[in-house]
């Protein structure tokens, strides 16, 4: 009896001990990236409470176990056996039917959770998303503006509309918490309340490729002011940009070239485009060849004629786009000097 | 030299060379034939390649001798029963041998191998993460026809389905020793089937080790199309390896089961089966009727990439989801094949080292079966994010969080079997007990991921993979490790060198600690799982250089224990009774075994685990046998 009651005092200090423990950690009443979302603040709810059920269990078997380790370890010269009982059924049952409650417990509450973060508001600005090896594209149907950034207001649900037109993506901020893949052929949603005014990123959660690692875009969030502000002024640059370069320029965002493609000289998954037009381009079949109208036109509509030495075996798909929309992103990669 | 060249080995690979160039070579020339190109980026084209692996493993087989006999019996031949062993030696597992003991051993010693080759990949990409930025694997450097994040990509793939091949293996090889001298039988109820199941997974890693040479396949070892559909030819070498790994895998399990079934000593009901027996055959049903679905849904990607099938092409009305689930269906019972075992040595060696009966036996029992049964109903939480139907999280959260159940009576089973006994503490009982402890915390991190809502955040992250290295070193290596420092004497005659064992496992033990804490922390934060580089932004330098110290630690204790392992063959301590004062019948015959197990058939006269009860006995030989009963 007194082992049982020593264990038992030791148990709840262990479990105390070791909730606080991580909690100074920083890993109980917080999981670290601070919470920029609605979603954020129900999802860290409930991963407080997983965090005390599991500081309670792991006090419950590990406090006995140690104990039994250092008060019943055998004597020097005892040669005597345990002592010997083989089982106790009530005691089976309880350690079954107790659980079993304490999982239907925390079953409710993670679907009460799950309920929480998928709450709709039916005012929610719609944005649409394309994920592509290896950049995120943002539009928005409403002002006609395509982006490279996302830009949110605060305290204003948005639902993301994502589709991706190559192989599967996930789109994780991790101050947001949520987490949705992007799978080809299908629209996925993803709705998310941000809370708090400030820059993160949005990274790719599911291995897609080479370059998976830098496949991050920004994610701004703003004050309803400076968002309406950031919207007329992307409207006026869409405006003002009827010149040839000013349409490639939106073509280069709106198809997310720029996710391997640098236009500061940066190598990246593929050949920069920084003073590109008019160099000699060694291919990787040894010859060179000059980069004119012709050479970049017929990279864009098939990347695998010329590959380009070090970029070989190409991952570019092919482009389908017109003979207009290329004289304009040619025109655009011109003025990268 | 001229020895090792003549044994079945390597007769093997010769022919599985042979084999892999007529088959490239028919396609080839069916193709120059038709007209069509007859060469790529690797020489052969990717059908021709698949003909060639296709062809080499087959080869290998019928080449190295494995399935000879069942050649001769197809021609009205016949052969002896019991086949003597023709070697002795280090020949003796080189060659084709149909003796479960040779089986277990070389079943074995390949883990141990493919251990070493998946942590030496692990090796080299976690020295790559110690830093952010890129420091060798960089977008300049070439092999095999890779730059570093596309070799990254193939390394922590290939570290993924080598381990996982290697747990199978190891699995196999520890049931095919232990499960018949358990049972009193004297060979598994196949045993050239048993032959057949071991060599086929030889050329089954050949493949593997293929795809790293052939453009390697930057997939991660879960092969997700399109991404997989999209890979060098390297993932078709990857595709055959995993399912050649599986024949292998629902062969052993089947000859385990018929061998349960059928070959138990007199007197042996199922409730006095050793407990490991229960788990054996918990595994077993598992890997017999789930391997199948990866197998499948790895074909339907081959099939894609050959023919253009498009089963999970949407633009070919296909659903890159539906992979998802056939994968899962197989690869999360996959995770219970891998430590049901693992806990059955657990339950096993704790009441020889208490000196007191297993607590519970019954309920032990029935919780391997539960497991595996709950097992193959939470496949889908794997996919909370996928873009499945929304209201199919909750009932696969549910079932997932049933696991805990089972789970959790065997943790109440095990402190309830040290409560009051009289512990000691050699090496196999250091690792029993760390087992418990790292799998305690591999269970404890997998509610939250039940819960849909936060695992929402922590999908895809390195808390996943803290969480899943701690249930498989929990549920697998620790207790792998335990087996072998345990059944060693039994098979050798000798014991493993206690100092070094003990290195082994103080080194081992905190520095796994140190890595799978690290990896959650971080994960938390905001880490990505299956990425070459890391934004310095998020301030992860110092807690990664922290975790490839603690990974190179590792690396150096398994490097001790493969020393101590080789080195006590020959010059261990002798230990040829019963080293560790057990019950099992195995330990009431010396050491090492006798080629056809025992000589005199026991029958079983009590419960298997009575330490402790004066005067009662587990078995009984018919007529005394030169054992040294206790």
């Amino acid at each position: 009896m007194r082992h049982f009651v020593i264990v038992g005092i030791l148990v709840i200090v262990m479990a105390i001990l070791t909730y606080v423990g991580l909690d100074v950690a920083g890993v109980a009443t917080q999981m670290h990236p601070i919470q920029a979302s609605l979603q954020s603040v129900s999802i860290d709810w409930m991963w407080n409470w997983e965090i005390i059920a599991i500081a309670f269990l792991f006090a419950l078997i590990i406090v006995p176990m140690a104990y039994s380790m250092i008060v019943f370890r055998r004597k020097k010269g005892d040669t005597s056996e345990g002592e010997h009982f083989e089982g106790n059924t009530p005691l089976e049952i309880v350690w079954t039917v107790l659980p079993l409650f304490a999982v239907l417990v925390l079953g409710y509450m993670g679907a009460y959770s799950l309920g929480e973060i998928r709450r709709v508001d039916p005012n929610a600005i719609t944005i649409k998303v394309k994920a592509q090896q290896f950049a995120w594209t943002f539009e928005y149907p409403e002002y006609g503006i395509v982006s490279n950034e996302l830009h949110l207001p605060v305290d204003q649900q948005v639902v993301l509309k994502m589709e991706s037109s190559d192989v599967i993506h996930s789109f994780w901020v991790p101050e947001f918490r949520v987490k949705q893949d992007v799978v080809p052929g299908r629209v996925t949603e993803y709705r998310i309340t941000p809370i708090l005014v400030g820059a993160y990123k949005v990274r790719c959660a599911e291995l897609c490729g080479a370059s998976h690692a830098y496949m991050e875009n920004g994610v701004i969030v703003d004050t309803k002011a400076d968002y309406d502000a950031w919207i007329a002024e992307q409207q006026a640059i869409a405006a003002a940009n009827q010149t040839p370069e000013g349409q490639g320029k939106l073509l280069t965002v709106k198809n997310g070239c720029l996710g391997c493609h640098s236009i500061d000289g940066t190598k990246m998954t593929g050949p920069t485009w920084l003073g590109l037009f008019g160099s000699t381009v060694e291919l990787a079949d040894g010859t060179s060849v000059l980069a004119d109208e012709a050479f970049i036109s017929e990279s864009i509509l098939d990347p695998k004629a010329g590959e380009v030495a070090g970029f070989s075996p190409t991952t570019m798909p092919p482009y389908t786009l017109t003979e207009a929309e290329i004289a304009n992103i040619i025109a655009y990669i011109k003025t990268l000097k | 030299m001229k020895r090792f060249f003549s044994t079945a080995l390597a007769r093997g690979l010769a022919w599985q060379l042979i084999g892999t160039l007529v088959g490239a070579g028919l396609v080839t020339g069916l193709r120059a034939l038709m007209g069509l190109s007859i060469t790529d980026k690797f020489f052969f084209t990717e059908p021709a390649w698949v003909l060639g692996a296709f062809f080499g493993v087959l080869f290998f087989l019928a080449g190295n001798g494995s399935v000879t006999d069942w050649f001769k019996w197809a021609r009205g031949i016949d052969t002896p029963e019991h086949h003597a062993d023709h070697y002795s030696g280090w020949e003796k597992y080189l060659n084709v041998s149909l003796d479960h003991k040779v089986i277990g051993i070389q079943y074995t010693v390949t883990a141990l191998a493919l251990i070493s080759i998946g942590g030496l990949f692990a090796l080299i990409f976690r020295t790559e993460l110690a830093q952010s930025q890129l420091q060798f694997l960089t977008v300049d450097m070439k092999l095999f026809g890779q730059n570093g994040p596309q070799l990254y990509n193939t390394l922590m793939s290939l570290h993924g389905m080598i381990m996982i091949v290697s747990i199978l293996l190891g699995v196999a090889g520890i049931m095919n020793y232990v499960v018949p001298l358990m049972l009193g039988a004297q060979d598994m109820a196949f045993p050239r089937l048993n032959a057949f199941s071991f060599w086929i997974a030889v050329p089954a890693a050949v493949l593997l080790l293929m795809s790293l040479v052939l453009g390697g396949f930057g997939t991660g070892w879960t092969g997700y199309p399109p991404l997989s559909a999209r890979a060098p030819v390297g993932v078709q070498m990857f595709f055959l390896g995993v399912i050649s790994a599986g024949w292998s895998s629902i062969l052993g399990a089947l000859n385990v089961i018929a061998t349960v079934i059928r070959m138990r000593a007199k007197g042996m009901t199922a409730f006095r089966m050793p407990i490991f027996v229960w788990a054996a055959v918990a595994t077993s049903i598992i890997a017999l009727t789930a391997t199948q679905l990866i197998g499948l849904s790895f074909q339907l990607v081959m099939f894609q990439r050959l023919f253009g099938m498009g089963f999970f092409d949407p633009a070919k009305g296909g659903n890159p989801v539906l992979f998802q689930h056939l994968f899962w269906f197989y690869s999360h019972p996959a995770v219970y094949v891998f430590i049901l075992p693992g806990l059955g040595v657990i339950s096993e060696l704790l009441p020889v080292f208490a000196r007191k009966p297993l607590f519970g036996y019954r309920w032990i029992a029935m919780s391997s079966m539960g497991i595996a049964l709950v097992g193959f109903l939470v496949w889908a939480h794997h996919m909370f994010t996928s873009g499945m139907n929304e209201y199919l999280r909750v009932p696969f959260m549910y079932s997932t969080l049933l696991v805990a159940i089972p789970t959790g009576v065997k943790f109440f089973s095990w402190v309830a079997t040290i409560w009051k006994g009289k512990l000691t503490y050699p090496t196999p009982m250091l690792f029993v007990l760390g087992g418990i402890v790292v799998f305690l915390l591999g269970g404890l991190t997998g509610p939250p991921n039940a819960a849909i809502s936060v695992d929402l955040h922590l999908h895809d992250t390195y808390f996943i993979v803290g969480h899943f290295h701690d249930t498989i070193f929990g549920g697998f290596v620790f207790p792998f490790f335990a087996a072998l420092y345990y059944w060693f004497p039994k098979a050798t005659g000798r014991r493993m060198n206690e100092t070094l064992g003990k290195i082994h496992f103080w080194l081992m033990t905190p520095s796994f600690f140190v890595l799978t804490f690290g990896m959650m922390q971080i994960g938390l934060l905001g880490m990505r799982r299956r990425i070459v580089d890391y934004d310095p932004a998020l301030g992860f330098d110092s807690t990664h250089l922290v975790l490839t110290i603690a990974g190179y630690l590792i690396g150096l204790s398994v490097l001790i224990f493969i020393y101590n392992f080789f080195n006590s063959i020959k010059n261990g301590e002798k230990a040829e009774g019963n080293v560790w004062n057990s019950r099992s019948p195995e330990w009431q015959v010396p050491s090492p075994m006798p080629v056809h197990n025992y000589d005199q058939p026991f029958e079983v006269v009590g419960e298997p685990y009575d330490y402790g009860l004066p005067g009662s006995k587990y078995v009984e030989f018919s007529s005394p046998a030169k054992s040294k009963h206790k």
